[in-house]
């Protein structure tokens, strides 16, 4: 039994020192941002200026902007950024293009079975292992695959292992991501906005593009950060289903045991666009207007 | 031809029959309420004739033209909605403007006409700002001037009055009758305010589980109701079922006589030709102010309800109380025959 008098010193001592208290608070979370998180990167960033003794081939600590400027004007450097960052954008672009009619049936149309079957469909992917999901559409996509097999009857070849492949791997990859908080924006849309829409002499393309997309940017922002942002940095998807097709994350990988400080250099590249991305995003004013 | 005719309209939600075999014809220029409790498939109605419900059976005619299966966007109509459906991220001015633009109105011609529409509603100094910034009041307005903007032949108007608070509605009442008469639109109005629909409409439609109970002026539904049910809807109403021997016909029939047309007399009163007098006893007085409201106990069983103006200031120990034995006196002439 509890009482008014029983003395509980841990707590009294911590409710008279609020420093106290919020240090025993953030003790945690703050040794795993800083310590983790943000350290790792910046040992990342300072990386980038070291270079690599070309006699033995060792690391040494020191400072060279020699990483940095490789990356500016190597033409094998330059194009495959802008590849990657053409990659990330076109899954982006597909991830909103599948999300945005398939959430407006879901939240709008879809009986309530539908919409919860649909949503477990979105879902079932992120259960499977992100190199499992590689795999499978390694294997629809190989020259003997399904795709081919399906297509044979009416005499179309697919692509084989390229950029459109890895495109569409990494689209099945990180489409839940964009599928869900588009469907999530579009539920919270008052139906009579559609039907004031469409009184007011709009048809269906018009409602979506004035005001079902201005009312859902803040959800496809969200969305496409991850879409975006993983996109940039993923290797494995165009290892296994890009054939030639060379990403940031490979030039990493290739870099990473022969020439870390050039591979640090270079992946300081997807986290710039990243954060020009998000800024662009700001600016535009869709993430306070809502 | 009257401007809208629905013939023989059908609409089922699941097993539940929302509307069941509806025939109007609407006058061109005409402010017509649709009135009835919730869930008497007057608001369907109005979502038919706005084409965002297909109907089942029957078919809707709009200036002789079929539109029964139209989508709402090939439909000389526009709604106002309940709770204004305005564009949460648009302005005011482009709100108005939105329909404007379906219609490929050149843009400059397209702000003229929408600021025109915002100012006959007073309201142009808020052109620039989003709806989350007007208050109840305000939205019911620019909802008003973004379908009026349109020069809709019918303007459907689905309980729009609901949200706002007492006063505003009544100053709302008067100023969309004024806009009404203005415009030389029809308006189909929808409310299960019987006030509201008295108030402001040139034919009342009553609405009762997905049928049409009656169609009439406000004195019509008023004084002459057709159904028990059009009776009570439609302010307060006795209702006394009259042996076939007093009445016209053979069978049994009942009659509806409202509250204000009986007057109380002293159980003394010689009753006049052309009067009905029924005796009984008084078990409640309600003084309401402006008037005062008697409930009757007759001998015959039944209660009435008697309402006296009082128009002058009642004098100590005078009037009728409690207990006191009376007769209701009514002229036969104000008592409605009811045949459903």
């Amino acid at each position: 039994m509890s009482t008014a008098t029983e003395s509980r010193p841990i707590s009294t001592y911590l409710f008279r020192r609020p420093r106290v208290r919020l240090f025993s608070l953030l003790a945690l979370p703050m040794t795993w941002i800083v310590g983790v998180y943000i350290l790792s990167l910046f040992l990342l960033l300072i990386t980038a200026f070291w270079y690599v003794d070309p006699f033995t081939s060792l690391v040494r600590p020191g400072f060279t902007l020699d990483n940095f400027q490789a990356v500016f004007t190597e033409p094998a450097y330059i194009s495959t950024s802008l590849r990657t960052l053409w990659i990330a954008l076109a899954v982006t672009i597909l991830s909103v293009i599948f999300a945005v009619p398939l959430g407006l049936y879901m939240a709008k149309i879809a009986p309530a079975w539908l919409r919860n079957a649909l949503a477990v469909a979105i879902t079932l992917p992120l259960w499977a292992g992100y190199l499992v999901k590689i795999i499978a559409m390694r294997l629809v996509f190989t020259e003997e695959g399904f795709f081919n097999w399906l297509m044979a009857p009416f005499g179309i070849k697919g692509p084989g292992f390229s950029m459109p492949i890895v495109i569409l791997t990494l689209t099945y990859l990180w489409f839940p991501y964009m599928a869900l908080p588009v469907y999530t924006a579009i539920r919270q849309i008052p139906t009579n906005l559609f039907d004031a829409s469409s009184d007011l002499g709009a048809r269906g393309f018009m409602t979506i593009y004035r005001v079902v997309i201005p009312l859902i940017t803040p959800a496809i922002i969200a969305g496409s950060v991850f879409t975006f942002s993983l996109s940039l940095g993923d290797y494995l998807a165009a290892r296994f289903t890009g054939g030639a097709t060379q990403m940031i994350g490979s030039m990493i990988a290739a870099n990473i045991n022969l020439n870390p400080p050039m591979a640090a250099a270079f992946s300081m590249v997807p986290i710039t666009f990243v954060v020009i991305y998000l800024m662009v995003a700001r600016r535009t004013g869709s993430l306070e207007r809502m | 031809m009257a401007l809208i005719e629905i013939r023989g309209l059908v609409k089922a939600f699941g097993p539940v029959k929302a509307v069941d075999g509806i025939n109007l014809d609407i006058e061109s220029g005409e402010f017509i309420t649709l009135l009835g409790p919730s869930g008497s498939g007057k608001t369907t109605v109005l979502r038919m004739v706005a084409g965002f419900e297909d109907p089942d059976a029957g078919q809707i005619t709009l200036d002789g033209k079929d539109i029964t299966h139209l989508a709402p966007f090939d439909r000389n109509v526009n709604t106002v909605f309940q709770d204004y459906a305005l564009f949460p991220h648009m302005s005011v001015q482009e709100n108005v403007e939105y329909g404007l633009r379906t219609r490929k109105v050149p843009k400059a011609q397209r702000a003229k006409q929408a600021l025109e529409a915002i100012e006959s509603v007073k309201l142009s100094h808020t052109a620039d700002r989003l709806p989350h910034q007007l208050s109840g009041g305000q939205r019911q307005r620019i909802a008003l001037a973004r379908a009026l903007v349109l020069r809709p032949q019918v303007l459907l108007l689905d309980e729009p009055l609901g949200a706002l608070d007492r006063q505003l509605r009544e100053e709302m009442q008067v100023e969309l009758k004024r806009i009404q008469r203005d415009a030389g639109i029809t308006f189909i109005f929808v409310t299960h305010d019987q006030d509201e629909a008295m108030r402001m409409s040139d034919r009342i439609v009553v609405f009762n589980h997905g049928r049409i109970e009656q169609v009439g002026t406000p004195q019509d539904v008023y004084e002459r109701p057709a159904t028990r049910f059009v009776a009570g809807f439609l302010g307060v109403s006795n209702l006394l079922e009259i042996p076939s021997a007093q009445s016209d016909t053979s069978k049994d029939a009942t009659i509806s006589i409202r509250p204000e047309r009986i007057r109380l007399a002293p159980s003394s009163y010689q009753q006049r030709s052309g009067e009905v007098a029924l005796g009984g006893r008084i078990s409640e007085v309600a003084y309401l102010g402006s008037n005062t409201v008697f409930v009757v106990e007759t001998d015959t069983g039944s209660r009435i309800s008697v309402t006296t103006l009082n128009q002058e200031l009642p004098t100590q120990g005078e009037g009728f109380g409690t207990g006191d034995r009376v007769l209701a006196v009514w002229q036969e002439s104000q008592a409605a025959q009811i045949s459903g």
